[in-house]
């Protein structure tokens, strides 16, 4: 019988053929924590007895949720961060260098076929170059920097086809909001996505990262997708270790499969509060938005920045509008000044805060005021999620996002993409 | 072997408690003291939850419960409010592993028409969950060898302490 991708990771990770149900321990290739998890994970460490980590150079931390620094007692934390990283030799990506998931992949710390932990819920999103990565809490990121293994329950997969053409204006982002809402929050708890389809072999890797990034908000452990000549290229000056690339067998068992037809899909928005209620842009168009956020592990990469330029070039955001933008890394933010598009986001009105996670956890760099209702790219739309529970949040495509922007309200981009 | 008897009062939520809910990002980044966090569990949907929670009393949810952000600090503020167990129909993979990590007991069971404010026991071993007041009886479903290892030396610290690093089985208990 064949085996899926996430079969044959932990088949090789555990040193044994397993399948679907089996639970296995397993050899982890890459662990990630991130300053909101951290923290923790490095108590339980010392709580656990921790004398020395298995491999430092597998082991990397991130300061990109609270950075820089809103609080003293955030910058104690970090500095515990920072002083574990030298003692311990571990690798440390210090404020400014960006969000946690862009980093891991964009610095070739993860290459296709690895078995990758990380505290932080996203880091789903390498799924995309094929590698099974998924997210834990401190206590098991604290185990594996010790041990260098876990324990893991190998998943069943749902395989989820994208077929057709996507319309002009409609984006990577409109696919994800628009299955979340066919699968819902919990459609794939417990277990693994894999996507494929003529829609996702058209994308580029940024646009494959954003629907991999929010396997975990319709429950599932890990959102793969099989490498093929754009993966690898993509990789080519960025891998830092020698891969294997893991491809599903056409005979594999899949939990359940799913078809898409990409070709009539139109913008489409997550309604306050939940991820899970999407609707077209047109059913909500003309909501009058106070703030509007471009970034995170999602949107912030320099095609969604790119968007956002074409849309605003000459001209103004609108006045009721904070339209804040966080790279979602240095290189990024590099890259979006040598082509000019923070020149003419900055001209027309917009706010640029550090690389990181920006306003999205709620603590810094954008909090909503009372009843303001706040258009983002992020992927989350909880309640309370900016840091104020009297605000409300959609979720959309950077396109969406930006003609907001402009318009002070909800509004179809595809008015705005000649 | 796990040899527990769980009694409590039960409070009551619906589908999708994510973990910005169970504690908000506002609070998590700041502190590592959890009895500060505790008294902010579930403060965006019931202001007043940490004040009527008393120590031993159990959280009845329905499907996918501790959705979300994979903060540990979500579990850890519940036990640090009071909270000994969460009861519901599914739970999101990450909460589920975290609760069991930290000792906070979560069990998968039909908790359909489940009401607040009664009183419950349940017994671990055999995975019964007893209401009190009306009588009837819900069976639990089974934890993995491994978590029930996990829960039997108190979470993951001291299982990690003690063995070091992951075992397939440790003890020979089976439920």
């Amino acid at each position: 019988m064949g085996k899926t991708i996430s079969e044959k990771i932990f088949s090789t990770k555990a040193g044994s053929p397993v399948q679907a149900g089996d639970l296995v321990i397993a050899q982890v290739d890459m662990a990630m924590g991130q300053d909101g998890t951290t923290p923790l994970a490095i108590r339980s460490f010392e709580d656990m007895g921790g004398k020395s980590v298995f491999d430092p150079s597998r082991i990397i931390f991130i300061i990109d949720h609270n950075a820089p620094s809103p609080l003293e007692a955030v910058s104690h934390l970090h500095d515990l961060m920072r002083q574990f990283a030298t003692q311990y030799g571990v690798r440390l990506f210090d404020v400014g260098c960006g969000v946690c998931h862009e980093l891991m992949m964009a610095q070739g710390l993860v290459v296709p076929g690895d078995l990758v932990i990380g505290a932080d819920s996203h880091t789903c999103t390498y799924g995309a170059i094929g590698a099974f990565s998924t997210g834990v809490g401190s206590t098991e990121l604290a185990a594996v920097m010790i041990s260098g293994k876990l324990w893991f329950k190998v998943p069943e997969t749902i395989r989820v086809i994208l077929n057709g053409t996507l319309p002009r204006g409609v984006f990577s982002k409109d696919i994800i909001l628009y299955l979340a809402g066919q699968i819902g929050a919990d459609g794939a708890t417990y277990q693994a996505v894999e996507f494929s389809g003529p829609v996702i072999d058209r994308m580029e890797m940024d646009e494959r990262f954003t629907i991999s990034n929010m396997a975990v908000e319709i429950g599932a452990k890990a959102g793969l997708m099989a490498p093929d000549y754009k993966t690898l290229a993509w990789l080519k000056n960025r891998a830092r270790r020698p891969y294997q690339s893991v491809y599903p067998d056409p005979d594999a068992m899949y939990q359940s499969t799913r078809t898409f037809d990409c070709s009539g899909l139109v913008p489409h928005v997550a309604l306050p509060h939940r991820v899970d209620t999407v609707k077209p842009v047109d059913e909500v168009a003309d909501v009058p938005i106070r703030e509007a956020f471009l970034g995170t592990c999602t949107n912030g990469r320099a095609v969604d920045i790119e968007i956002a330029a074409r849309i605003l070039r000459g001209k103004v955001v609108h006045p009721d509008v904070r339209f804040i933008i966080a790279p979602a890394s240095r290189e990024i933010f590099l890259t979006a000044l040598e082509k000019g598009w923070v020149e003419t986001i900055v001209t027309a009105g917009g706010v640029f805060v550090s690389p990181g996670c920006g306003p999205c956890v709620g603590t810094h760099q954008g909090v909503p005021g009372d009843e303001w209702n706040v258009i983002s790219t992020a992927n989350r739309n909880f309640k309370g999620r900016m840091g104020n529970n009297k605000a409300a949040i959609y979720l959309a495509s950077p396109a969406t996002v930006a003609a907001s922007a402009l318009a002070g309200k909800i509004s179809d981009p595809r008015k705005y993409l000649g | 072997m796990i040899l527990m008897i769980l009694k409590g009062k039960t409070h009551c939520f619906g589908n999708d408690i994510n973990t910005d809910y169970i504690i908000s990002g506002r609070y998590k980044f700041k502190t590592l003291d959890m009895n500060e966090l505790g008294k902010h569990v579930m403060e965006d949907i019931d202001p007043d939850f940490a004040r009527k929670v008393a120590p031993g009393d159990f959280i009845v949810a329905w499907k996918n419960f501790g959705c979300g952000s994979s903060r540990e600090q979500a579990p850890r503020a519940l036990l640090a409010c009071g909270i000994r167990g969460i009861l519901a129909k599914s739970f999101a993979r990450i909460f589920f592993r975290n609760a069991i990590n930290c000792g906070l007991v979560a069990l998968e069971c039909n908790t359909e028409g489940m009401e607040s404010g009664v009183e419950l026991e349940i017994n671990l071993t055999e995975g019964k969950i007893v209401n009190l007041q009306g009588g009837n009886v819900i069976t639990a479903s089974p934890l993995p060898d491994i978590m029930i290892d996990i829960l039997n030396e108190g979470g993951l610290i001291e299982y990690i302490k003690k063995y070091g690093s992951f075992q397939k089985r440790v003890s020979s208990s089976s439920r």
